[in-house]
């Protein structure tokens, strides 16, 4: 273990901890929560997992959580309330441990006015019951950012009926059908033992009708969906898996009321109820959620719920959505411009890295136009709304609706082999009826039935589900979250990748510095980063950073000039630090598209920092991975400053656009899908939203996988980048799986076909057969994939 | 004979009983969270309260002295 590690949040401490207690921290804000816990005898929550502690980058805004003040904001919040005591939940993203749920469950030690608290870990929630005359909605809140446990409470959790009601009937049909199975089996089993048809005629009678009773709830309700997805896929003129499925389930049933209702014994009714568990099993495995992270959100859950407006000099809490065109608000430190909106009083400096991934904030000073969805850093302004927020140009582009159809999503792989599969049944039940018509009609149909008992694709159906489903398990445990199993299909179609540039193959704030010009010793650099350290211009602290290995001094003068840069003395030596117009006395060229900081001592002009994208890792070899097999594309909303630097790893077949706006990117995906390509989009902010929404695949990069992306169909760790082309490979090594898992099935299928053709099925052989198939075909397949994931998807590192 | 359809129905009832139970602790959502309970579990209950009243008890004990 580290020597040197916080003992709160693991964090390397460098070279000045921040020391209580004799205990190391390597901040104050790690310290300030140990005090807390320590003090409150809450010590054990380092105990249960050491250094579980969360790090804060930025200070907490004093005021963040001054709008729950607001009674109309805190009447929607709380799940529920009568008189004194309050139920709410808030989502905090950085649950992440057994600790978590420890201290967040004793969070009545920290306030006597929290009665109840308890963790969902799989959403990263908490409920709260808490008294109001003791706490209030604000004070617990900031309470839990205290704690570093910052509740995120956006926009959406504020609509009615957003808080979903989870679909539990999955369950309770699978209880049911299992239920009936083992029930039905004990009734099956004297008939397949020796002597069974010594069995006392009474007994049948019985055992029979029992079946018979138990089947009526798993034929009507466990198994419906599959009545209502085959005829679906009818209505749009589709095969699907689900038709034959229905057919076997419904000539089972008929068959084997019919012997019963003869007297004749229990016919198949332990298959069908086997066969029906087993089928849900296989869409309860490929039914896994990250219930955590959400694929579906829109600027809703990224927005906050109110805003800070100023009514004739006074400061008021307003909800968003009262905010109307020409009202006067005022956005904070870390605060979120909610409205396209200009700026009136102060300056802004918007950090833009959410929405289109750009490393570097962007400073706007009065008069200037604003786009919803920045945050602004360093002092607080003033703004004038210019557009509700419904209305503003990002919010528009985000609100839209995908335009996947629901047919589209039932023309896949498995429905296509099954469209010939029906039809190939079908012929093979009607000749087989036909041929042993002469020997009278009762056999014809027993035929009949039978083939299509026992050639209803159980087996065929698992494969999918389990195959994809452990696709999709594998992939997340390695960082590449999909939505539901249906992407991994959609991933292996792709033919054309379209990639975002800013913040999807370069890093997410942060930036590539490079110094050309004339050798400058360790001194002048340390005394470059003297200077840039009382600069708040952005790219100041860029160079400052850059050259973190020096030392710094005071400099004797320093004064900063707006829009030009910086001067001032150290050592008797006069720096500027800046433009080039204000550095050098000449203009930059105009072709040049990066930014340069200039940089000259006592008026000799040394060189320049040229400040560049930096690039995520393996990007060469991804991209050269890739340009093989895919028809690759760049889409960004810079200039073409890195055209060159891009051709190159991108390859010379690669096409590279720029100057892209968030509706540009979003047509080139349909002009793309217009020419009939099948387009994976590979994006991170809410630019890239309209085109996500739109492209056969929507793949979203975040650093925090829990906190907001666009709407998407699969999220990807951003460390997991570097292998990109693996996952998409992998989906090949899947379609391998599925088929070699149909031989399988379809083996079964002639052995079953060839009793059924020949009158021979006996309740006997579809209770081996079925099952056998079903459960080699799901072992295969999960095994398979398993063991093909061990040697070609790195768990970490490549 | 009876006997075993008494039996028969013995066991649907039991098994009936464990179907309700199950359906009722699904639809009550102890299905919804599979990880949190299984580390609750796990914690130990010295919490602050507990730990006050054993320093009281012990403060009593020595002004009973």
């Amino acid at each position: 273990m580290n020597q040197n590690a916080c003992i709160h949040c693991g964090a390397d401490c460098g070279n000045s901890p921040v020391v209580w207690n004799e205990k190391m921290f390597c901040c104050h804000g790690c310290k300030a929560v140990y005090e807390i816990l320590h003090e409150k005898e809450l010590g054990q929550y380092y105990e249960i997992q050491p250094m579980s502690g969360i790090r804060i980058e930025t200070p907490q805004q004093l005021k963040k959580f001054e709008f729950l003040d607001n009674p109309e904001i805190a009447a929607k919040l709380p799940d529920f309330m009568d008189g004194n005591a309050t139920r709410v939940t808030f989502f905090i993203p950085t649950i992440h441990c057994a600790s978590c749920i420890w201290l967040l469950e004793h969070l009545n030690t920290l306030h006597p006015g929290i009665s109840f608290s308890d963790v969902n870990f799989p959403k990263k929630e908490v409920h709260i019951s808490f008294k109001n005359d003791q706490i209030t909605l604000r004070q617990l809140a900031e309470l839990l950012a205290a704690i570093h446990y910052v509740p995120e409470i956006t926009l959406d959790r504020l609509e009615p009926g957003k808080k979903p009601k989870i679909d539990r009937s999955l369950l309770i049909r699978i209880g049911i059908a299992s239920f009936s199975f083992l029930n039905i089996m004990m009734y099956s089993f004297p008939e397949y033992l020796p002597g069974g048809d010594l069995l006392e005629q009474e007994f049948k009678h019985i055992f029979g009708w029992l079946s018979f009773l138990l089947i009526l709830p798993v034929v009507f309700y466990s198994a419906s969906d599959y009545y209502l997805s085959a005829w679906k896929g009818l209505r749009h003129k589709i095969i699907s898996i689900d038709l034959p499925i229905s057919l076997g389930i419904i000539a089972l049933f008929l068959q084997s009321s019919w012997e019963v209702f003869n007297g004749n014994g229990i016919g198949y009714m332990d298959s069908l109820a086997g066969l029906i568990f087993f089928l849900l099993i296989g869409k309860w495995y490929q039914g896994k959620t990250y219930q955590a992270l959400s694929f579906e959100r829109d600027y809703k859950s990224y927005f906050p719920v109110a805003v800070t407006q100023i009514i004739v000099g006074k400061e008021t809490i307003t909800p968003i959505k009262d905010l109307r065109k020409g009202d006067r608000i005022l956005i904070r430190n870390q605060e979120l411009i909610p409205a396209d909106a200009r700026i009136i009083k102060g300056k802004g400096n918007i950090d833009y890295s959410f929405v289109t991934g750009e490393a570097l904030p962007v400073p706007k000073s009065e008069g200037d136009f604003i786009y919803a969805g920045g945050r602004q850093i360093g002092s607080s302004f003033e703004l004038i709304v210019e557009k509700e927020v419904e209305q503003s140009y990002l919010t528009r582009l985000w609100d839209q609706k995908s335009t996947k159809d629901e047919a589209s999503s039932l023309r896949n792989h498995v429905n296509n082999i099954s469209h010939y599969f029906t039809i190939v049944i079908l012929i093979i039940a009607f000749t087989s009826f036909f041929y042993w018509l002469g020997e009278g009609i009762s056999v014809a149909v027993y035929v009949f039935s039978s083939v299509l008992i026992i050639a209803c694709p159980c087996a065929l159906a698992l494969t999918v589900p389990f195959t994809f489903g452990s696709t999709m398990r594998v992939f997340g445990r390695r960082g590449f979250y999909l939505k539901k199993t249906d992407v991994v299909e959609q991933l292996y179609r792709t033919d054309t990748i379209v990639f975002d540039k800013t913040g999807t193959i370069t890093i997410n704030r942060e930036v590539d510095v490079e110094f050309y010009g004339e050798l400058i010793t360790s001194e002048e650099k340390s005394m470059i980063r003297s200077l840039v350290r009382h600069s708040s211009h952005p790219l100041s602290k860029t160079v400052y950073d850059h050259l973190n290995l020096f030392d710094t001094s005071e400099p004797q003068t320093f004064e900063e000039i707006p829009g030009m840069g910086i001067t001032g003395s150290i050592h008797g030596i006069r720096l500027n630090i800046g433009s080039r117009q204000f550095v050098a006395g000449t203009s930059d060229h105009s072709e040049i598209k990066e930014s340069r900081v200039y940089v000259s001592f006592n008026n000799e002009l040394k060189g320049y920092f040229a400040i560049g994208n930096a690039y995520r890792k393996g990007l060469q070899e991804v991209m050269t991975q890739l340009g093989g097999r895919y028809d690759l594309h760049l889409i960004s909303g810079d200039n073409e400053a890195e055209r060159e630097k891009l051709a190159v790893i991108f390859g010379k077949d690669a096409t590279l656009l720029f100057n892209q706006s968030p509706a540009d990117k979003k047509e080139y995906i349909q002009k793309l899908k217009k020419q009939g390509k099948k387009v994976l989009m590979v994006g991170d902010g809410l630019n890239d939203a309209g085109a996500l929404l739109e492209s056969d695949t929507g793949v979203t990069i975040a650093d925090d996988v829990f906190s907001f992306s666009p709407a998407c169909d699969a999220i990807m760790t951003s460390s997991r980048f570097e292998i990109i082309d693996r996952f998409i490979a992998f989906t090949r090594s899947s379609f391998h799986v599925i088929r070699v898992s149909f031989l399988i099935s379809l083996i079964y299928n002639v052995i079953g076909l060839s009793f059924a053709v020949a009158a021979l099925l006996s309740p006997l052989v579809a209770a081996i057969l079925m099952p056998a198939s079903s459960i080699s075909v799901v072992a295969f397949a999960t095994l398979s994939i398993n063991l093909i994931a061990k040697y070609k998807l790195p768990v970490s590192e490549r | 004979m009876s006997a075993i359809i008494f039996l028969i129905i013995i066991g649907i009832i039991v098994a009936a009983g464990f179907l309700a139970a199950f359906i009722w602790a699904v639809r009550s959502g102890q299905y919804d969270d599979d990880y949190s309970p299984s580390v609750r579990m796990l914690f130990d209950n010295k919490t602050k309260v507990g730990e006050e009243q054993t320093k009281e008890k012990q403060n009593n004990n020595i002004d009973n002295q």
